[in-house]
C-alpha cells in the first residue's frame, strides 16, 4: 500500500492502439494520456468510435487478440505497466487491482451460474478462502451494495433478478477484492432512469468509502454532470479536451465539446403552440392482456401489458409516451400499428375502429400507420438494398415500380441522403443514416400516423439532435400525427406537444409538455423527473440559452 | 423442478399410447395376412381360419387392440412365428449387447468429441481448428463397415491384439468384454464423434463472443475455466440435443456394426426378423425402439432444465 500510494491509480502515457489494416482509420486510440488519482472519478465522454471502450479494454489487457494491438505508450496501474505484464501477472491484477463493470447487466453475467457463485468466483480465483468463508464474504458484499434478501438472492440465477439488481451484482463482484481501479463502461446506459440514479449513487458511495479510482465511460452528459470529478472528451481516438467537470461542462474550449454539449437536449421544454388539426388517432380503453400458456398441471399467469389506455392525437401533433421498461409504451404502439392484436378497447384511425378488424379488411388501412423502430441496425433487411426496402411498401399498395422509385428518390433527398444511395445496402450506412432511411421508408407509405418507438435512443447525441430535427420537420411538412415513444425525458421535452406518462400498463398522467414538466402531479412522474441525470447541468444550460 | 419432471414423465404416456396405436394399425393395414404367411403355401382355407382364430385375428379390430395393449402392459409382446419363443424373451436376450455397445459408444464419443470441439472453437481459424474439422469431415464420410473391416484387418488379423468377432458380457467376463467392445465402439463412434465435435465447436464459438465470457476474463479467470466453466455450460443445450438425436441414430448404426463384428444384439434380431417376416418380433422391436426414443427425448428435456436454469416448461 505504501509503495502503491505514491503513484496515481492509473497513469496512461501516450497510448496508441492500432486497428487492423483494412479499415478507414489506422488507430482506435491515438497518443492518449490521462491519470486517475485515488478516490477520483474520471469520466471519459465520446460518441461511438471515439475509442473510449478500446481504452478500457487496453487497460484490462482484454483487447481482442490479433485485431487490436497497443502499439505505443504505457499504462501504469499503481506504477506497474500493464502493457509489459505477462499473461499470468495480468490475470492476477484483474480483479485484485483493477476490475470492470459493463453496459449490459443482462448479458454480462453468466446465465447458467448463480449470482452468488459468480461473485464467489472472484474469491476462488484470487484467494485461499474456504467455500463457507467465501459465502460469508459474498453475503457481506451483497449487503454492502444494498441488495434485498441476500440469503435468498445469493442462490438466484441472473434472469430471476431485475436489471438494476444485476448491475448491483456486477458492482459487488467487481469491488469484492477492493481493487484500486474500477472501470465502468456505460454501466447505466441500459437501465431505466430511476434505476440509473440508484446505481450512480451506489457507485459514488462505494468509491468514496473505499477510495477507489474510477474510470467512468459514458456518452451521457447528464451522467457526467452527476458523477464526474474530471472529464476527458474523446473523438476518433484523440483526446479533445480534459479538465474538471465544471471547466468542461460549463466552459468548454474546443468546438467539438461545445457541439456535443449543445446537442444535449435540455430538460426545459420550449414553448409550443397548441395544435388544432383534426383528430387522426384515438384510443378508447385500449388494453392488451398476455396469458402465459400454463398447460398441463400449471397455473396461468396473466399480465396486463396495457390497461384502459385513452388518448387522442391530432394531425400535426406530437404526443410523447414516456415510461420505463415494462410500462407498456411499446405495447400500445404495437397495438396501434396492429403488429399485435389488442385484447380490448377501440383504436379509431381517422374515425374508423381498426382494433379488431380482420387482417383482410385491415390491409388498406395499414399504410396509414407507420413505425420507426429503435435499432436501425436490425430494422432494415441486410440482404436488400435500401431502395428495395423503401419501394416494397408503396408497390404493395398499387404504385408502379417506376413511380415508387421516383418517390423514394424524392424522400432520400428530403431526409438528407443522396438519391444515388438507393442502390446500396444498409451495412454501408452509419446508425444515423440508417435511421434516416427508416424514416424515408415510413414516409414512402404516405401515412397519417407515424410511430417513433425509441427511434433516437440508439444514436449518438449529435446524430440524435439531427434526427430529432428531421422528425419534427417531416411532421410539419406532411401534417403527420406523431406518436413519440421514449424513455428519455430530455428528448421528450424538446419534441413533444403533449406527454403521456405510463407505468405498469396504465396512463398515470397526461398533459401539455410545458405544464407537465413545470408541475408534475403524479408521484411516479415526479420520481421520474427527479431521477433524470444532470439537473444542475440542465439549469446551467437553460441559463446559457 | 420435481413437479416439472413429474409432468414431463406423465406427458410421455399419451405419446406412447399414440405410438402403440400407430404400430398396431401399421401391421393391420399393410397388405398381406399374417395367417397366410404362417400357414405356408399349401394351407387350406380351413387351416388359415384356424390360425386366424388362434392369433385372435377374427375378432373386431378394437377388441384386438385392447387385447394387444393388455398383453403389452403385462410384458407380453407375443410369440415369434418362426421360433415359437416369446418375443419379450428374444428381445431380452439381445438387449444387453446393444445397450452395452450404445453405452460405450456414447461415453467414448462424447469424451473425445466435446473437448475436441471446445479446443477447435478456442483456436478457431488456426491450424488446430482446421485439422480437427478435417478429421470431422472424414468421420462423416467414412462408411461404418469399411472402418470396421479396416480395424479388424489391422488390429485383429495383422497385429492380433484384439479378437475380431463376438461379444462377452461385462458381468461374467469383464476383460473379454473390454477386448471385444473396443473396435465396435470405435467403428460406431466415428460418425458420432464427427457430429458432436462440429456441433460443440459451433455452439462454443457462438458463446465465446458473449459478454459474460469477457466478464470472466476480466475477473482474471484462467482460460481453461473460462472455456469449461463459463462457455461449455452455456453451449450445452444444443450439444445435449445432438447427443440425444445421436443415440437414436446409434441404434440404426448398431445394425451394421453388429453384423460386421458378429455381435448378437438387437440389430441382428431386426435383420433376421425382417428377412423371415416374423411380424410379432418386428412389432415388438418397433415398440421397444419407439419407447426408447420417447424416453431419450424425455431425458433430454429434463437435461435442458438442469443445464440452463432459464428453461422451464
Amino acid at each position: 500500500m505504501t509503495e502503491a500510494s505514491t503513484h496515481p491509480v492509473l497513469d496512461i502515457r501516450h497510448l496508441s492502439v492500432a486497428l487492423p489494416g483494412t479499415g478507414d482509420r489506422t488507430h482506435a486510440v491515438i497518443d492518449l494520456s490521462l491519470t486517475i488519482q485515488p478516490g477520483e472519478i474520471v469520466c471519459v465522454v465520446g460518441e461511438s468510435g471515439s475509442g473510449k471502450s478500446v481504452t478500457a479494454q487496453a487497460i484490462m489487457g482484454l483487447l481482442p487478440k490479433g485485431q487490436l494491438v497497443a502499439e505505443r505508450g504505457t499504462i501504469a496501474l499503481q506504477g506497474e505497466d500493464v502493457l509489459q505484464a505477462s499473461p499470468d501477472r495480468l490475470r492476477e491484477l484483474r480483479g485484485t487491482r483493477m476490475a470492470m463493470i459493463f453496459q449490459e447487466p443482462m448479458t454480462a453475467l453468466n446465465p447458467v451460474l448463480t449470482v452468488g457463485d459468480q461473485i464467489a468466483e472472484m474469491l476462488a480465483i484470487h484467494t485461499d478462502l474456504s467455500s463457507s468463508e467465501q459465502r460469508e464474504r459474498v453475503l457481506e458484499m451483497m449487503r454492502a451494495v444494498h441488495l434485498p434478501d441476500v440469503e435468498r438472492m445469493i442462490d438466484c440465477y441472473p434472469h430471476q433478478l431485475s436489471g438494476g439488481q444485476r448491475q448491483r451484482i456486477m458492482i459487488a463482484q467487481a469491488l469484492i477484492l477492493d481493487p484500486a481501479l474500477l472501470i465502468a463502461d456505460e454501466p447505466t446506459t441500459a437501465l431505466d432512469v430511476t434505476t440509473q440514479a440508484q446505481i450512480l449513487k451506489l457507485i459514488k458511495e462505494m468509491q468514496e468509502r473505499r477510495g477507489t479510482g474510477v474510470l467512468f465511460i459514458t456518452h451521457d452528459f447528464g451522467v457526467v454532470a452527476d458523477i464526474a470529478d474530471r472529464v476527458v472528451v474523446m473523438q476518433h481516438g484523440n483526446l479533445v479536451e480534459s479538465g474538471t467537470r465544471d471547466e468542461v461542462l460549463l466552459a468548454p474550449k474546443m468546438p467539438y465539446t461545445q457541439m456535443l454539449i449543445a446537442s444535449v437536449p435540455s430538460l426545459v421544454p420550449p414553448h409550443r403552440e397548441p395544435v388544432s388539426g383534426p383528430v387522426a388517432l384515438q384510443t378508447v380503453n385500449l388494453g392488451k392482456t398476455y396469458q402465459g400458456t400454463g398447460g398441463f398441471l400449471d397455473k396461468q399467469r396473466i399480465v396486463k401489458a396495457a390497461d384502459a389506455v385513452n388518448f387522442s392525437l391530432r394531425r400535426g401533433e406530437t404526443l410523447g409516451v414516456v415510461g420505463e421498461s415494462g410500462s407498456g409504451k411499446s405495447t400500445v404502439a404495437r397495438c396501434i400499428a396492429r403488429l399485435i392484436d389488442p385484447s380490448e378497447g377501440q383504436i379509431l384511425l381517422d374515425g374508423l375502429d381498426i382494433a379488431h378488424l380482420p387482417e383482410k379488411m385491415l390491409r388498406p388501412h395499414r399504410r396509414h400507420v407507420q413505425v420507426i423502430f429503435q435499432d436501425p441496425f436490425r430494422s432494415l433487411n441486410p440482404r436488400r438494398t435500401v431502395g428495395q426496402s423503401i419501394i416494397e411498401g408503396p408497390m404493395n399498395f398499387g404504385l408502379s415500380e417506376h413511380e415508387a422509385i421516383l418517390r423514394a428518390r424524392d424522400l432520400m433527398g428530403l431526409v438528407g441522403l443522396s438519391p444515388d444511395a438507393l442502390s446500396r445496402f444498409p451495412h454501408q450506412f452509419s446508425g444515423g443514416q440508417r435511421q434516416r432511411i427508416s424514416i424515408a421508408r415510413a414516409l414512402a407509405m404516405q401515412p397519417h400516423v407515424l410511430i417513433a418507438d425509441e427511434a433516437v435512443s440508439a444514436l449518438d447525441v449529435s446524430v440524435q439532435a439531427q434526427v430529432l430535427a428531421l422528425l419534427d420537420d417531416v411532421r410539419k411538412r406532411f401534417d403527420l400525427a406523431l406518436l413519440f415513444i421514449t424513455h428519455d425525458l430530455r428528448v421528450a421535452a424538446q419534441i413533444c406537444d403533449r406527454i403521456m406518462v405510463m407505468q405498469k400498463g396504465k396512463v398515470v398522467e397526461e398533459g401539455p409538455t410545458r405544464t407537465l414538466f413545470a408541475n408534475p402531479q403524479h408521484a411516479y412522474t415526479k420520481a421520474l423527473f427527479d431521477a433524470a441525470p444532470g439537473h444542475d447541468f440542465s439549469s446551467q444550460q437553460s441559463k446559457q440559452t | 423442478m420435481w413437479l416439472f419432471i413429474l409432468r414431463r414423465v406423465a406427458s410421455t404416456v399419451p405419446v406412447m399410447l399414440i405410438v402403440a396405436v400407430v404400430i398396431f394399425a401399421m401391421l393391420r393395414l399393410t397388405p398381406g395376412d399374417p395367417a397366410v404367411v404362417i400357414a405356408g403355401d399349401q394351407a387350406t382355407a380351413e387351416q388359415i381360419t384356424r390360425i386366424r382364430a388362434s392369433l385372435g385375428l377374427d375378432l373386431p379390430i378394437h377388441e384386438q387392440f385392447i387385447t394387444w395393449i393388455v398383453h403389452i402392459l403385462h410384458g407380453d409382446l407375443g410369440t415369434s412365428i418362426f421360433t415359437n419363443m416369446p418375443v419379450s424373451t428374444l428381445i431380452g436376450q439381445r438387449l444387453e449387447p446393444t445397450l452395452m455397445l450404445t453405452l460405450t459408444t456414447v461415453i467414448f464419443s462424447v469424451s473425445v468429441a466435446v473437448p475436441l470441439g471446445v479446443w477447435a472453437a478456442w483456436r478457431a481459424g488456426s491450424w488446430t481448428d482446421r485439422l480437427i474439422m478435417m478429421f470431422s469431415v472424414l468421420g462423416f464420410s467414412f462408411p461404418v463397415f469399411v472402418l470396421g473391416y479396416l480395424l479388424i484387418y489391422q488390429f485383429g488379423l495383422t497385429l492380433k491384439w484384439l479378437p475380431t468377432q463376438g461379444y462377452k458380457s461385462p458381468f461374467t467376463d469383464p476383460l473379454g468384454f473390454a477386448s471385444t467392445i473396443v473396435m465396435p465402439t470405435i467403428t460406431l463412434g466415428m460418425i458420432y464423434i464427427a457430429l458432436v465435435t462440429r456441433i460443440t465447436r459451433a455452439s462454443v464459438l457462438e458463446v465465446l463472443g458473449e459478454d459474460y465470457i469477457r466478464t470472466a476474463r476480466a475477473k482474471g479467470q484462467i482460460e481453461r475455466k473460462v472455456l469449461f466453466r463459463h462457455a461449455l455450460k452455456n453451449a450445452a443445450v444444443p450439444i445435449a440435443t445432438i447427443i440425444g438425436i445421436g443415440i437414436a441414430l446409434l441404434i440404426g448404426g448398431a445394425v451394421v456394426t453388429e453384423t460386421v463384428f458378429n455381435i448378437p444384439g438387437l440389430g441382428r434380431l431386426v435383420v433376421d426378423a425382417i428377412l423371415r417376416r416374423d411380424y410379432p418380433i418386428i412389432q415388438g422391436l418397433i415398440l421397444v425402439f419407439s419407447f426408447t426414443y420417447i424416453i431419450i427425448n424425455m431425458l433430454i428435456d429434463i437435461a435442458y432444465t438442469m443445464l440452463d436454469p432459464r428453461i422451464r416448461y
